[in-house]
């Protein structure tokens, strides 16, 4: 910007002879390029060095187990608001205290897609997303995990339960 | 006896050929994959070494598939076409001096054709069918581009090959290869005494064996996969095997034309024992075709692919009027010279 409020025109240097001959220029390329060789690598050697994700982490939902039993009350708040349709609740009552529990709970991991709404919904706290991520199976039946899958003790949770209190 | 000599140079030449073109493939993933910050294939084996043996066994182990309307035969043929081509430029190169085995004295070399040089541009055009016709028997647009594209771009860019390289037979006066070598006695190699025709065989070769800058007719940005794109299992093997073997042709190539040969400057003055001499020019071959291989594939991770109409005009507006330039310059110089 000039003092007169007038753009000043800057034209771009033209390439000198050297550039233009492009030969010189390849091996300035090269020497770049293999430089890199050298650097250290990105690469993660997965089975051997394993990831661990953050709190913050979406993995597989699982439910929280609390003194031996579940917390879930069998709402089936988060059957209804799943959007994949992946989990089915089916209740019945119970001694304890919270008078009601899921006789069946069954997540398809086919068809989860991990966006935690049924976390989101749930007011038991009873269903969170864990850190799991290694989700692989030889059948469709395989992939559907009943409670006995599904069950994790609350104390194994800790990082995703804090998470939670803390930014929710 | 003789008819043994030779077949049993053909085996080993053969064997030793196939597997260094096996390894050049894990070399270029393994030096891409440096270059982009990664590590490569090195599950197979001890860092990877047994990968070209899993590669091969992957590619027999898959389906072959023929496009409905396409032209069968020239499907099948075309794959052989290109292979064959990439092969038979081997067997005139001459990779070593004579040496002496069980009282016989054995030419390193296949086969001293006396017309070595025309044998060689001969055999690399015929290189382009195997591509072109792949294209248009796939009968698919991405492949039938990238044949029409092989086409144009090789007969541009082996104008220019032929024309630098009679630079070298105007030094040498004659066309048999193991010839040529001799002359570049010494430092006396043809890259420095031809630069001009130096890079311009260096970057027609480029372009014959399809690789970038000018891997036009197989850009996978823009054509899916060029000329291959309709291929499957072991023909498919077949072209990625012909493309570098033409690399490792080429790569020869410019050794044997450029860089010296088997030569080693001066090394008849260091008084090895004539096998031993024999046995580190070889080595020397081998070394420099390798290098070669290197420089290739350190410039695909390089440089991006040309343009269509770019590398047109480089073909036609550059390379053939340096090329021309060169011939002039060694003429007139070997009139002052003689
Ligand atoms: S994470 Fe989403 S898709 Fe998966 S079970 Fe929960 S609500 Fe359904
Ligand atoms: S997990 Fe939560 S939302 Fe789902 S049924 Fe149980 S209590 Fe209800």
């Amino acid at each position: 910007m000039k003092s007169n409020g007038q753009l000043k025109i800057t034209h771009k240097k033209d390439l000198s002879f050297f550039e233009k001959l492009y030969i010189t220029e390849i091996f300035k390329g090269i020497k770049l390029t293999l430089t890199q060789v050298f650097r250290p690598k990105f690469t993660r050697q997965y089975p051997e060095e394993r990831w661990n994700p953050p709190a913050s982490f979406r993995g597989r939902p699982v439910l929280v187990e609390q003194d031996g039993v579940e917390r879930c009350v069998a709402c089936g708040l988060c059957a209804r608001v799943c959007p994949a349709l992946a989990i089915e609740v089916q209740a019945s009552e119970t001694e304890y205290w919270k008078e009601r529990y899921p006789v069946k709970f069954e997540i398809n991991m086919l068809r989860c897609i991990f966006c935690g709404f049924c976390e989101e919904v749930c007011p038991e706290e009873a269903i969170v997303m864990s850190k799991e991520y290694e989700l692989t199976f030889y059948s469709q039946e395989e992939a559907i995990f009943g409670k006995d899958k599904l069950l994790v003790p609350a104390e194994k949770l800790k990082d995703r339960l804090e998470f939670l209190r803390k930014y929710r | 006896m003789d008819i043994l000599i030779i077949l049993i140079k053909i085996a080993v030449v053969l064997v030793a050929f196939l597997t260094t073109v096996a390894y050049v493939v894990l070399l270029e993933r393994r030096l891409a994959a440096g270059i982009q910050n990664r590590i490569g294939p090195n599950r197979v084996g001890w860092q990877g070494v047994l990968q070209p043996l899993a590669d091969v066994v992957k590619l027999v182990m898959k389906e072959d598939i023929v496009p409905v309307n396409a032209n069968r035969f020239l499907h099948d043929f075309a794959p052989i076409i290109s292979i064959i081509a990439a092969l038979v430029t081997f067997a005139v190169i001459p990779f070593g001096n004579t040496i002496e085995l069980f009282g016989q004295q054995i030419k390193l070399q296949i086969a001293s054709v006396n017309i070595g040089v025309l044998f060689i541009l001969a055999f690399a055009s015929l290189g382009v069918y195997g591509v072109t016709l792949s294209g248009w028997s796939s009968n698919n647009k991405y492949s039938l581009l990238g044949g029409l594209r092989a086409a144009a771009q090789m007969i541009s860019y082996e104008l220019s090959m032929g024309l630098s390289i009679i630079g070298i037979i105007m030094i040498a006066g004659t066309l048999e290869l193991d010839k040529i070598v001799a002359a570049q006695h010494g430092w006396m190699w043809n890259c420095i005494l031809q630069p001009i025709g130096f890079i311009t065989f260096v970057v027609a070769a480029f372009a014959e064996t399809n690789r970038t800058p000018f891997d036009l007719p197989e850009a996978e940005q823009e054509l899916v996969a060029g000329y291959h794109t309709e291929y499957t299992g072991l023909k498919f093997g077949l072209f990625y095997l012909a493309e570098y073997a033409n690399m490792l042709t080429s790569s020869a190539l410019i050794t044997t034309l450029y860089l010296g040969g088997w030569q080693i400057p001066y090394a008849e003055t260091f008084g090895i024992e004539p096998f031993w001499l024999s046995v580190f020019q070889v080595m020397a071959f081998c070394v420099k075709t390798i290098l070669v291989v290197v420089f290739f594939i350190v410039i695909r991770w390089t440089i991006p692919r040309f343009r269509y109409d770019q590398l047109m005009k480089l073909g036609w507006k550059v390379m053939l009027p340096l090329s021309v330039l060169n011939i002039l310059l060694t003429g007139l110089v070997l009139l002052f010279l003689n």
